[in-house]
């Protein structure tokens, strides 16, 4: 079977390579949205040589990792350019993540390279890198390996073209972390929370059935309804409302950032709900649970960030888990025992 | 990254100016303008300028010739950080962020 984005096949000395579309069709658009969101996590292409444009012996090569959404991003933003496309087998794992967990190395890169007979293809010796693998890729060891050239490119999949063009300059070499960038990540971490927050909100209704009658339906749906809305407001906050407003929040820790959040939203989005129907100690116990959910998720966007170093964010967390372990205990023990007063 | 700063004084970045011999790939590959290349009397040496902008990515050490430059590397995330610390105790668990 031809693949969607194959147009043909292009003869090379070494072999056909396929020719693959610089535009991406409703269902690559479509793919995207679903790895955005969680539904699909196996989005890969098969490594090796692909050819972009009117590519020939003379034509740049551009490596990148064998993650569709990447390999995508790359071939889109490559409209009009003659180059090659070496794909290399990253486990379908971003060219950033892949590096820095030991998956995108100059040994990959050496492998597809001998594989698909690039030598044979290209007269020139030189690679371009992309910049954030530099963390697993040693473009000495690849010279060492292979033969070729490793030059680190641009990081941004739209600047190659330009770097192709007219070399680098330092906005091409810095990380980003906007507005757009930020939110795109966030879907993802809230469908990775909710099935957390089904088993919290499950648990949620049966304890807050628990009361001096032993146990209450309307209570466990009244109260339980309760914890829902402090649930899902804290981790609404954490996963959404943090990472769009990451700059203007106080601190430097993200589990403070989240906490700050997820305080403010929660007495101001939860007082409504709350009003008639919970005590001001219950608004409380939500509150707290809140925003201890809202600390939490923040803390984990760290992951999504390109701007956090290890020993920083395990600095925070030896700090941040035990004061939310301890609000957790505490708000679940004060939740139950409010009935018996 | 200028806009966005994370703990001062934490990273376990080192450079070693008298191992150095100037080649600049550190200042390069690094994605936060942490290192740049001076000219200096005997040559060409890398620098540390913005210490605290480094996110111990390992970039700058992997693509050092003469391993002047060190770090611990590792990747900044909660979740990952968890995953090790329970894989650590014996729980098996998978990371939840990027594979």
């Amino acid at each position: 079977m031809v693949l969607p984005f194959v147009e043909g096949f292009y003869d090379t000395p070494a072999g056909r390579v396929p020719q693959i579309k610089d535009s991406l069709a409703l269902r690559d658009h479509w793919g995207s949205v679903r790895c955005r969101i969680g539904l699909r996590t196996d989005y890969t292409v098969q490594p090796g040589l692909y050819r972009l444009g009117g590519a020939g012996a003379d034509s740049p090569v551009v490596i990148t990792a064998n993650y569709k959404l990447t390999f995508d991003t790359v071939r889109a933003s490559l409209r009009g350019v003659d180059c090659w496309l070496l794909i290399v087998d990253t486990d379908g794992i971003n060219v950033w993540c892949a590096g820095g967990k030991g998956r995108f190395t100059a040994e990959g890169i050496a492998e597809i390279v001998r594989a698909s007979g690039l030598e044979r293809v290209v007269s020139h010796r030189e690679l371009v890198l992309p910049q954030l693998s530099a963390n697993g890729v040693s473009a000495n060891a690849l010279w060492k390996l292979c033969g070729f050239k490793g030059g680190f490119g641009p990081i941004r999949a739209e600047d190659i073209a330009p770097y192709l063009a007219h070399g680098a300059d330092e906005s091409m070499r810095w990380v980003t972390f906007t507005l757009a960038e930020r939110l795109v990540l966030a879907p993802l971490e809230v469908a990775l929370a909710l099935k957390w927050v089904a088993l919290v909100c499950g648990v949620g209704f049966v304890l807050s059935g628990i009361g001096p009658e032993i146990f209450s339906l309307s209570a466990a749906w009244q109260r339980g309804l309760l914890v829902v809305y402090a649930t899902l407001t804290g981790l609404l906050v954490g996963a959404l409302a943090t990472p769009a407003l990451l700059p203007w929040l106080p601190g430097r820790s993200f589990a403070f950032k989240g906490a700050v959040a997820g305080l403010v939203a929660a007495l101001v989005v939860l007082a409504p709900l709350a009003w008639g129907r919970a005590s001001l100690l219950e608004y409380a116990i939500l509150v707290t649970w809140a925003t201890v959910w809202s600390s939490y998720m923040c803390m984990n966007f760290t992951g999504s960030t390109p701007f956090t170093s290890p020993t920083g964010v395990e600095r925070e967390m030896r700090r941040a888990i035990p004061w939310q372990l301890g609000a957790i205990m505490l708000s679940i023990a004060a939740w139950i025992a409010v009935p018996f007063f | 990254m200028k806009d966005f700063r994370y703990f001062d004084g934490v990273a376990t970045l080192k450079l070693d100016g008298e191992t150095c011999i100037g080649c600049g790939n550190c200042a390069e590959v690094c994605p936060h303008g942490v290192l740049v290349v001076e000219s200096v009397e005997s040559g060409k040496k890398a620098r540390i300028v913005d210490f605290d902008g480094c996110m111990e990515c390992g970039a700058c050490m992997t693509n050092c010739p003469v391993e002047a430059v060190t770090v611990t590397p590792g990747v900044g995330c909660a979740a990952y950080i968890i995953a090790s610390w329970l894989n650590r105790a014996g729980i098996r668990s998978s990371s939840a962020c990027c594979g």
